[in-house]
């Protein structure tokens, strides 16, 4: 005879598992479905005809889209560095200084993440052409009004996550590191950065991956020589969904489920560590 | 000569000190001198005063007003990282990305102090707090404890003029408390340099340091040995914090050398005690007397002319080792504690609830105090 359900066997409910279900059709079919016909054996990409790798094959052989894949991932890279530098120094600043409008400065910082996309796009576009940003420069420079955009809502992700990190940081460590004879900068390299660290490449990854696929603010900012690989994506289903299309896809999901995945694994595992050493 | 002189000389010499922020003020105007290879403890309830003002010695704080000289030097606008001080945290603050030995080394590496040098010194630091062997772990593998030994071998191992300590045993369990205390006071007088150490638990400083200064809203009520600020205080916030005190308010009616004469509402005989109090008569004063010091009877005293009251058992605390009396003498005033050694395990207490005693004490036994 089976055990009794206690209160809280939740995964022993019956309703519990339905309900689990749908939200992981709802969550994932659509994605399941790319990634499924981008192995399809058909041009039309409607009906499934057959399993094939020609489509990955095709991705890698388009010339263009690899041109695309190496500007998204030049683009993060430089936005992620900007991004971690000038976001870390925004987090310590709001939480070392004292100033006046400290809170709305520190709002103003998170604004970045709430505004509409589109918005952001817009006002990149009108901006840049406003300041008559050179567009012709040999690459990788052609890059630097995307790669500014990014680092515009990426930071704020940085600056977010370490400040975070910070409210937990003992002040009496680098009160400590100074007693025994540190500088200030001594300090911050020495104490301060190793406790940031996890912050940093939380921070970090996260800011990676929203530059690798941004769409939106990309649009609005790239040219006709500056095309990112999500923009490419976008140009190719304008002619048709081929499997092509959902190879390229595919890939893109994969790169940055894996840092995403990196991100969080890191963060668990700084958690993990504060945790022992507070014990 | 010269050296003979310099080795007289106080390592700390603080003057006219004051940390004001905004309209609080932390410290006030305070005045005190530390001596060469003393063991100095800084005592007071929390708000006091005293953690700013050892963070003022280590130059984590710098004065509003005032002047603080170790060993001879003015260092008052001199920051932490160049005084030659070092301090043990209230939290220890290890540093948790370095391993212990790391640690140690961590001051002496910021000093440029050769390699070599750096890890002989920092294994001998970690001998002297008995860590030796355990260079190689990280904090977060240390008890609580070893981590304070950590925090000591680092401050030690730059061979401070002074060594600071906030709260050192403040986050330990009673037991290690007491073991700490008695190592602390041999390593000091191992090493041989000057502690300064925060406490805000009497006991602690009582049977740790050789001196102690008494600190309440930002001002040293007294400084001096724990005996004499257990049996002379100079103040009723002084005689109150150290150990258990009966306070009772009265009138100074003669005040001779050597001998003051006072009146109290709740005594109706005159008061007298051996102290060169030169005290106004008429002024308001009190008489500190200390539970211990207190007779306790059923028949009045021999001499009840002076120094006596009569009154009712109302309360009773057994604390194992002693029971104190608490004796209602009138009807407005506070009552009055009685200390009782319970030295024979078989005879019960001699008085119990309701009984009439007399109370009284000879002239050597209490102190008047004016504030």
């Amino acid at each position: 005879m089976a055990a009794p359900v206690g209160p809280l066997d939740y995964s022993r409910r019956l309703w519990v598992r339905l309900t689990l279900l749908v939200v992981f059709v709802f969550l994932y079919a659509p994605i399941a479905t790319l990634i499924a016909f981008s192995f399809n054996d058909s041009r039309r990409n409607i009906v499934w005809q057959g399993f094939t790798l020609d489509y990955y094959g095709r991705a890698f052989r388009n010339a263009d889209l690899i041109e695309a894949f190496a500007n998204s991932l030049t683009i993060a890279l430089f936005a992620t560095v900007i991004s971690i530098v000038l976001g870390a120094l925004a987090a310590v600043l709001l939480w070392r200084f004292r100033f006046p409008a400290r809170a709305g400065y520190e709002g103003a910082i998170a604004l970045p993440i709430v505004i509409p996309e589109i918005c952001m796009g817009v006002a990149m576009l009108v901006f840049f052409s406003r300041v008559g940003w050179p567009a012709n420069l040999p690459w990788p420079f052609n890059l630097s009004a995307i790669t500014i955009a990014h680092v515009s809502f990426c930071f704020p992700f940085v600056a977010v996550v370490v400040r975070a990190r910070l409210e937990g940081f003992n002040r009496e460590l680098a009160e400590a590191a100074q007693d025994l004879g540190a500088t200030e900068w001594q300090v911050f390299r020495d104490v301060m950065i190793p406790f940031m660290r996890p912050g940093l490449v939380a921070g970090g990854m996260l800011a990676f991956t929203l530059s690798l696929d941004d769409f939106v603010i990309t649009f609005f900012t790239s040219g006709p020589n500056t095309v990112t690989f999500p923009v490419k994506v976008y140009s190719m289903v304008r002619f048709s969904v081929t499997p092509e299309v959902n190879a390229a896809s595919t890939i893109l999901i994969v790169v940055t489920v894996v840092m995403t995945a990196a991100a969080l694994w890191m963060q668990h595992r700084a958690g993990v560590k504060a945790e022992a050493a507070a014990r | 000569m010269t050296e003979n002189r310099d080795l007289d000389r106080p390592i700390i010499e603080i003057a006219g000190l004051s940390k004001r922020y905004g309209p609080i003020t932390a410290v006030d105007s305070v005045d005190l001198t530390i001596r060469r290879g003393e063991f100095f403890a800084l005592l007071g309830p929390s708000g006091c005063g005293k953690t700013t003002l050892l963070r003022m010695l280590a130059g984590l704080e710098l004065p509003t007003e005032g002047t603080v000289r170790i060993d001879g030097q003015d260092v008052s606008m001199v920051p932490a990282n160049r005084r030659p001080v070092n301090m043990v945290f209230q939290s220890y603050a290890v540093f948790p990305h370095m391993t212990v030995l790391e640690n140690v080394a961590y001051g002496l590496k910021v000093d440029g102090v050769p390699k070599d040098e750096v890890r002989q010194r920092a294994e001998q630091a970690l001998e002297l707090v008995k860590l030796g062997g355990y260079g190689a772990r990280r904090p977060d593998q240390l008890s609580g404890g070893q981590r304070q030994r950590v925090a000591l071998a680092r401050a030690l191992v730059k061979r401070p003029k002074v060594l600071l300590l906030d709260e050192p045993l403040s986050a330990l369990d009673a037991k290690l408390r007491e073991q700490m205390r008695f190592e602390l006071v041999n390593l000091q007088e191992s090493v041989g340099i000057t502690f300064v150490i925060v406490t805000h638990d009497q006991d602690e400083a009582l049977s740790m340091a050789d001196r102690i200064a008494v600190m309440n809203v930002g001002r040293v009520q007294q400084t001096a040995p724990p005996a004499e600020l257990y049996e002379f205080p100079r103040t009723t916030f002084v005689a109150d914090f150290i150990g258990s005190v009966n306070l009772i308010e009265g009138r100074v009616e003669a005040s001779d050398p050597g001998r003051v004469t006072l009146s109290a509402p709740a005594v109706p005989v005159p008061i007298e005690i051996e102290q060169d109090a030169r005290l106004p008569v008429g002024s308001t004063c009190w008489l500190a007397l200390r539970p211990e010091k207190v007779d306790i009877a059923k028949q009045p005293p021999a001499d009840a002319a002076r120094n006596t009251v009569a009154g009712t058992v109302e309360e009773i605390t057994y604390l194992g080792d002693a029971s104190v009396f608490h004796v209602r003498v009138g009807p407005d005033h506070p009552l009055v504690k009685v200390t009782i050694a319970n030295i024979d395990r078989v005879t019960g207490r001699p008085f119990t609830w309701g009984d009439r005693v007399h109370l009284s004490w000879t002239p050597t036994c209490g102190t008047v105090l004016a504030q």
